[in-house]
């Protein structure tokens, strides 16, 4: 998976810090939540949304050995998956919900892992959907602010990882060198949490 | 609540329900989730009122986790895939 964010979809360059603008943060609107977001702006969370939406529902195919039970499983809505995936950002998404069982890990995994890919997928689309890519202004109800924010936790959380923050008290804007391709997702990463930021406080 | 497993191992006497179901959820802390976004998860997917919620988000973020459910495994199960959703990094345990 490749994060480009500021690349050829958002319409940014790699040589300037071609910053989205922190002027881009939800209000609060009867019955939802309202902001405007510049082109640029919005090529940015719809290529990380979009990534995130991909990874989660392409590692969702069955293989290829699998494939005659797995129609069966998925008619079920049981998923062929019963080990925490290999890629440390799925892991994250898709996290075990046993710690120390295995066995009970797994069996919660095959079960539950479908709905909760398409659930994420979901919430994504919600955000594409209402995001057009040449920016502009954007309203949403209620329940596409929840579907929004759950969206942008996931980027979050994906960026987290490819960032390797582990402590919510490490400073990478210090740590990180100026020319550290890493500082423009982490830009991106604390903007997103302003975003997130902006809609809890207009829904609340 | 950090020390909650220990509660719940001693059911209320006026609660038998305790007594069949003595699992619970629970939340780790993580450096990615907002102590905000972590309260409205709580009250959302709960409909604990905002400072209860509050409480168990401060808990989670001072003490690494707290337990945020009990009752049967399979609401646990419930609970902790909802919570999963929202991207809390949730796991049901038998407190025993």
């Amino acid at each position: 998976m490749t994060w480009d964010p500021l690349g050829e979809e958002s319409g940014g360059s790699r040589g300037e810090h071609t910053e989205p603008g922190l002027a881009a943060s939800f209000r609060p609107v009867p019955g939802g939540a309202a902001a405007f977001f510049e082109q640029p702006q919005a090529g940015v969370i719809r290529s990380l949304v979009s990534q995130v939406a991909e990874l989660i529902s392409a590692d969702a195919e069955t293989g290829e050995e699998g494939a005659e039970a797995g129609n069966l499983e998925a008619e079920l809505g049981l998923s062929s998956h019963a080990e925490p995936p290999d890629d440390p950002v799925l892991a994250r998404l898709l996290p075990d919900a046993y710690s120390g069982d295995p066995e009970a890990a797994a069996e919660f995994r095959r079960y539950t892992e479908e709905t909760l890919r398409s659930g994420k997928v979901a919430s994504a689309q919600v955000v594409l959907a209402s995001l057009p890519p040449a920016g502009g202004e954007v309203r949403l109800s209620e329940p596409e602010c929840q579907q929004w924010l759950r969206a942008l936790n996931d980027v979050r959380l994906a960026l987290s990882v490819r960032l390797g923050i582990t402590d919510e008290d490490d400073d990478l804007t210090e740590s990180l060198a100026v020319d550290d391709p890493r500082s423009a997702y982490l830009w991106v990463y604390q903007w997103l949490a302003y975003l997130q930021d902006s809609i809890l406080d207009a829904l609340t | 609540m950090g020390a909650a497993p220990a509660e719940v191992q001693q059911p209320a006497t006026s609660q038998h329900a305790a007594l069949d179901a003595p699992w619970v959820t629970v939340v780790w802390n993580d450096p990615v989730n907002l102590m905000n976004y972590v309260t409205y998860v709580f009250q959302k997917v709960f409909g604990y009122p905002k400072a209860k919620a509050e409480k168990l988000m401060l808990d989670v973020h001072h003490k690494g986790k707290a337990v945020v459910s009990s009752g049967t495994r399979e609401a646990m199960e419930r609970d902790a895939e909802t919570l999963h959703g929202y991207g809390l990094w949730a796991t049901v345990s038998h407190d025993s």
